[in-house]
């Protein structure tokens, strides 16, 4: 163990009192990333001691999220030689797509590790782990296309004012990534709505091959264009323009196994966030009206981002509710808002983002609610004997 | 700010005792007014002139007004004021008026007047309580100002409705460069206040919560 010597040497420069004392917390992060570190919590109180850190936890959300990271460096090369009329292989088409994805990828770490590291130093705090998994999301729900520049805003958007203003991972109110698209979205409208951006070259391409369009299953469906939509194989499958990790169903899915295995993220959440959805498509079913709001229900579970958000962005511990009566309401609400949003608001053709972000607000008033509940419950039953 | 030391009463509204990022007063037309620069200083001049102004004439009926309805009587002067300062605005500058719209009119009920009239005017001499209320209008401008520069740079590329940033920068024309849309929107400018207050809490060690 080679590394673990150089650790252990390097340790006393960057303790407190050595010379580079000042970095201690970047050391910290490096050697506890690489290694289990050699503490534990005082065992104070009643805690459940697991050996799992956070560090672990982030690293299996990363593994969950590898499938639809891949599917979408894939699908990014299929969608931009299927708008060109060229015919490749297999490789090419990762290859190309993998060189689109990868810039997103290291953009978004190196911007946001840096703010990371830096507020970590001015505070004095251990560098946290939150950000492992955040860096990651945020170029997954983003399209292929978007410019640099703005992915960097949104990312420092996102660290500062959605986290670390509010004390760092763990204390936001706010899914950071979804934060970070959501200032893309009100911020560069252009850049992430339209038909043109899905589809890596589409906008400045000189030639489109005939037939195509870079339109996404939602924008045919808000347009009421139901008989345009791919068909569900292809939709399940996830071969169809939309933003770079939300296309593949199959490759969430894996995604979630591995989260629900390991137990890291709540099934309650994902369940509810279905139900919710299906509730709100079997209603527009029975009412009906127009083509979109009698598309089959089940549909709405395919399309957009519903199901990346569902089972990535909906779960994350620190933002959704902790009671599990409160998981239950939390979810089904995210489902309802998000199929309300996408049926009848004619601004937005995906509710996934807002629904989210809005039941982040409300799920500690559904904790309280859920827990005050629970108090009175009690209290009656005490009143009884 | 009992004090009736003239720099000092003028003085504070700028750093300690600022309207906006202090006592947290105005805010509401600190989001509406800002998005280009214009509006915001015909705003602040107006809001100064009308703290100065009531400050002055509450100071000087403050042994006569009874108790029981000052209010009253400070909304009769501030109400009056701002009648005023709309007709002159519209006699004047009559597009940044149709800007400004209601705004105006609601300078009436902005925290601040109220506030200046009852925490100095009515306890005060004339003379200290319009300094007052002129340097409060001033920090409340002041604030403003900074607001709707970095809000009309950012959001539409301009100050003083004249192009700052190039326009073969832009995307349209080949460059690279976008607007950014959410400066433009409200949440956004209480943000930036928001930032404006972090940034003057961590240069001013007073204001820190201890």
């Amino acid at each position: 163990m080679i590394l673990k010597k150089i650790f252990e040497k390097l340790k006393p420069t960057f303790s407190k009192g050595g010379k580079l004392g000042m970095f201690s917390s970047t050391f910290e992060a490096f050697e506890s990333f690489v290694f289990v570190p050699d503490t534990v919590a005082k065992r104070k109180g009643s805690h459940v001691h697991d050996c799992i850190d956070s560090k672990r936890t982030m690293s299996v959300v990363i593994i969950a999220l590898m499938p639809a990271m891949l599917f979408g460096m894939w699908n990014a090369g299929y969608q931009h030689f299927l708008s060109t009329g060229e015919a490749v292989s297999f490789i090419d088409t990762f290859f190309y797509g993998f060189l689109k994805v990868l810039p997103l990828i290291v953009v978004s770490y190196v911007v946001g590790l840096a703010i990371e590291f830096a507020s970590a130093q001015i505070r004095g705090h251990e560098v946290n782990e939150g950000y492992l998994v955040t860096g990651m999301l945020i170029p997954l729900i983003m399209p292929v296309d978007v410019p640099l520049w703005i992915l960097t805003l949104a990312v420092i958007f996102a660290v500062v004012i959605g986290k670390e203003i509010f004390g760092g991972t763990g204390m936001n109110i706010w899914n950071p990534a979804l934060l970070a698209r959501a200032f893309v979205f009100f911020a560069y409208p252009s850049k992430i709505s339209g038909d043109k951006i899905w589809i890596a070259g589409l906008e400045n391409a000189q030639s489109v091959a005939d037939g195509f369009s870079g339109a996404t299953p939602l924008s045919y469906a808000a347009a009421n264009e139901i008989d345009k939509l791919p068909d569900t194989v292809n939709m399940f499958l996830g071969i169809m323009p939309g933003s770079i990790g939300e296309t593949s169903t199959v490759a969430i899915l894996l995604g979630a196994a591995v989260l629900i295995f390991t137990g890291i993220a709540s099934w309650k959440i994902m369940v509810s966030t279905a139900v919710g959805a299906l509730f709100v498509g079997f209603l527009a079913n029975t009412f009906g009206g127009t083509p979109y709001l009698e598309m089959p229900a089940w549909q709405h579970l395919l399309m957009g981002g519903f199901a990346f958000g569902a089972v990535f962005m909906a779960t994350d511990p620190v933002t959704s509710s902790q009671t599990e009566a409160g998981k239950w309401i939390y979810g089904f609400l995210i489902g309802v808002v998000a199929i309300v949003i996408r049926l009848f608001n004619p601004g937005f053709p995906e509710g996934m983002m807002m629904a989210i972000l809005l039941m982040n607000t409300f799920a500690p008033l559904i904790d309280h609610c859920v827990v005050q509940s629970n108090v009175k419950k009690r209290l009656k039953r005490k009143s009884v004997i | 700010m009992s004090s009736n030391n003239g720099l000092k009463v003028f003085t504070t509204p700028f750093n300690n005792g600022n309207p906006v990022t202090v006592l947290v007063l105005g805010v509401c037309s600190a989001l509406a007014v800002t998005v280009k620069l214009q509006p915001a200083i015909v705003m602040a001049l107006s809001v100064t002139v009308v703290t100065g102004f009531s400050n002055l004439i509450i100071s000087f009926m403050r042994n006569t007004i009874p108790n029981s309805i000052r209010i009253i009587v400070q909304l009769l002067v501030i109400a009056a004021l701002v009648i005023l300062v709309n007709e002159v605005l519209k006699a004047y500058v009559y597009d940044v008026s149709k800007q400004l719209s209601v705004y105006v009119g609601l300078i009436i009920t902005n925290c601040i007047l109220m506030g200046r009239l009852e925490a100095f005017a009515l306890g005060n001499k004339p003379i200290p309580s319009f300094v007052d209320g002129i340097a409060n209008g001033m920090g409340y401008g002041m604030i403003l100002i900074i607001v709707a520069f970095i809000r009309e740079l950012l959001g539409s590329g301009t100050l003083f409705g004249m192009q700052i940033i190039p326009e073969s920068w832009y995307a349209a024309n080949g460059g690279f460069y976008l607007n950014n849309g959410l400066i433009i929107l409200p949440p956004m400018a209480l943000i930036i206040l928001g930032c404006i207050i972090w940034v003057h809490r961590s240069i001013n060690k007073d204001l820190q919560d201890k």
